[in-house]
């Protein structure tokens, strides 16, 4: 029994650092009403910049600040260069338009810092804690907490002032929040900005799990499932969500894995996403589009 | 009329508007009082819809100048207009379907709040305060237009007749100098534009607001406003009383099709 809570706790763990993730495209997705493909870029772009900084002898503090400001920089450009242009254009303009933002980033994050991999140390090691009788991993503990303070501060951030409201005004009808004085642009640059540093964040503790390279931006994928399953509107979502996609896909993999042969963790969370959709489309804690026919 | 000024609290001087080359409305000025219920009227594509977006600054005008409270304004941007006291409804219902009643109206509310965004993050009392003043007024507002039955209801599954209504209500929320109505009744039966009718006529001596609408009912029209503007073809054909624009045989014309 002691093994199925350690493979347990150990799925959920991992399914932290999903949430992580995806918890940037429900920023997104909540203020514009669009799939943010370039979340991806932005993670490997914020760890490549933290880790160059950090190799050329930057302290860790000043390095991380450093990297903060290049994404809010990132999110104010992408708010005037694209989102702004692009004003009320339906839903697959705009996801074209991060298709093709997600490949500038990387390729100029890739003309910066080039293309070698990074191996990055945030002093927190991989080696495993006895607690309670169950062995887990220190390291997944850390991003656990790290992912608990973040949450704690965007829902302090998103409920507790006026931006929340206005956060949801805009993207339900950007015109009709224009008309209230609700300045779009700078709730966009806000926006982006809070995701390029969750991104930042998410980047600097994958990046020392698999190593800063450019592998890095298709983590995202991983974020799909959980989106479905938690919804792509709801950031609580997004942590039930990568929960339920991190213990899913561990517990699969170690009692059903055998079974045929292994291999299952890394489609079983598409699969159980394929269900949501059929079963409850907008997910666990996602808003059901509301259309009057 | 609260205010005795001669000076009108809006004034348009030589307005046109082109589409790509493609007139919407052709050197269009005149004045609306304070405190009075102006209708613009006109067929279908007069540019009634499109000078409403020129003074609520979604559209920018190529020539002219809007005057506001005395003040000139080349162009207007659409917060500028919002933070002058402009407000506005849309002829396409344009709410924020997935809030509740509630907070559509607390939205209205958004540049009455003082409140620096950190000092509501941190839950300190002024913030906490404000909230309670900004909840308390929005209440007035959903009292005064007799929404209390749904105020916790998410508007994108109220009846179209309510949701008319609910934006109405967010747009008073804002406690705008100059209100903007964009077919406020279209779409309604006789007894919901009758109560709409009421509602704006009660904004007006209540509020003391000062409301621009666009109607196509003409008894309607009649029977509510102080001034009637005509616009045909992105032209201004008639400006008066309802009574002087009844005699205007232009304004005849254009409505009866009857041309020479």
């Amino acid at each position: 029994m002691d093994f199925f809570f350690e493979v347990l706790i150990g799925g959920l763990l991992a399914g932290v650092m999903y949430s992580l993730i995806a918890i940037g495209f429900v920023l997104i997705y909540k203020a514009s009403g669009v799939f943010n493909f370039a979340q991806g870029a932005m993670v490997l772009f914020a760890a490549l910049t933290f880790v160059s900084l950090l190799e050329r002898g930057v302290p860790f503090l000043l390095a991380f600040l450093v990297t903060l400001a290049a994404m809010i920089l990132l999110a104010l450009l992408i708010e005037r260069a694209v989102l702004r242009p692009l004003v009320n254009r339906s839903p697959i303009t705009l996801f074209m338009a991060t298709l093709g933002l997600s490949y500038m980033i990387e390729g100029f994050a890739q003309m910066l810092w080039g293309t070698q991999v990074h191996g990055l140390d945030l002093g927190v090691s991989d080696e495993p804690l006895e607690v309670g009788g169950l062995l887990l991993s220190r390291f997944d503990l850390f991003a656990a907490a790290t992912a608990a303070v973040l949450v704690a501060v965007l829902s302090v951030l998103f409920n507790k002032t006026r931006m929340g409201l206005s956060l949801r005004a805009v993207a339900d009808d950007p015109l009709a929040a224009l008309s209230l004085g609700i300045r779009l642009q700078r709730i966009w640059a806000v926006v982006w900005a809070v995701a390029g540093f969750v991104g930042l964040v998410a980047g600097l503790l994958w990046g020392a799990r698999l190593g800063v390279q450019f592998s890095l931006s298709l983590v995202v994928l991983k974020a799909l499932p959980v989106l479905i399953i938690g919804g792509f509107t709801s950031i609580g979502g997004a942590i039930v969500g990568g929960l339920i996609v991190g213990a899913a896909e561990k517990l699969a993999e170690v009692y059903l894995g055998p079974l045929v042969g292994g291999g299952i963790e890394n489609w079983f969370p598409y699969g159980l996403a394929l269900l949501f959709l059929l079963v409850r489309p907008a997910g666990l804690f996602g808003e059901r589009a509301i259309e009057r026919v | 009329m609260p205010h005795t000024s001669a000076q009108p609290l809006l004034r348009l001087n030589h307005v046109s508007l082109a589409f790509k080359g493609v007139k919407a409305i052709s050197d269009i000025g005149f004045s609306v009082a304070h405190g009075e219920i102006c209708a613009l009227i006109g067929p279908n594509g007069a540019g009634k819809s499109s000078l409403l977006n020129v003074i609520n600054g979604v559209y920018s005008a190529q020539e002219g100048s809007i005057d506001f409270d005395g003040t000139t304004h080349r162009r207007l941007r659409p917060h500028q207009a919002a933070e002058l006291g402009i407000a506005r409804t849309f002829q396409n219902i344009a709410l924020f379907k997935s809030l509740s009643l509630l907070d559509n109206v607390l939205t209205g509310r958004n540049l009455l709040r003082r409140c620096h965004w950190l000092t509501q993050a941190l839950g300190l009392p002024q913030a906490r305060a404000e909230e309670d003043a900004q909840r308390e007024a929005a209440e007035r507002v959903i009292e005064f237009l007799h929404l209390q039955p749904w105020r916790n209801s998410i508007v994108g599954r109220l009846p179209y007749g309510l949701q008319k209504r609910v934006e109405l209500a967010r747009a008073l929320a804002a406690e705008p100098r100059l209100l903007l109505l964009d077919e406020p009744m279209a779409g309604m039966n006789a007894e919901e534009k009758r109560e709409m009718s009421h509602f704006i006529a009660e904004t007006n001596r209540e509020w003391g607001t000062t409301l621009v609408l666009i109607e196509h009912d003409i008894g309607v029209v009649m029977g509510l406003s102080d001034h009637v503007v005509v616009l045909d073809y992105g032209r201004k054909i008639g400006d008066g009383t309802p009574d002087e624009v009844r005699r205007n045989p232009e304004v005849i014309a254009a409505y009866l099709g009857t041309r020479h």
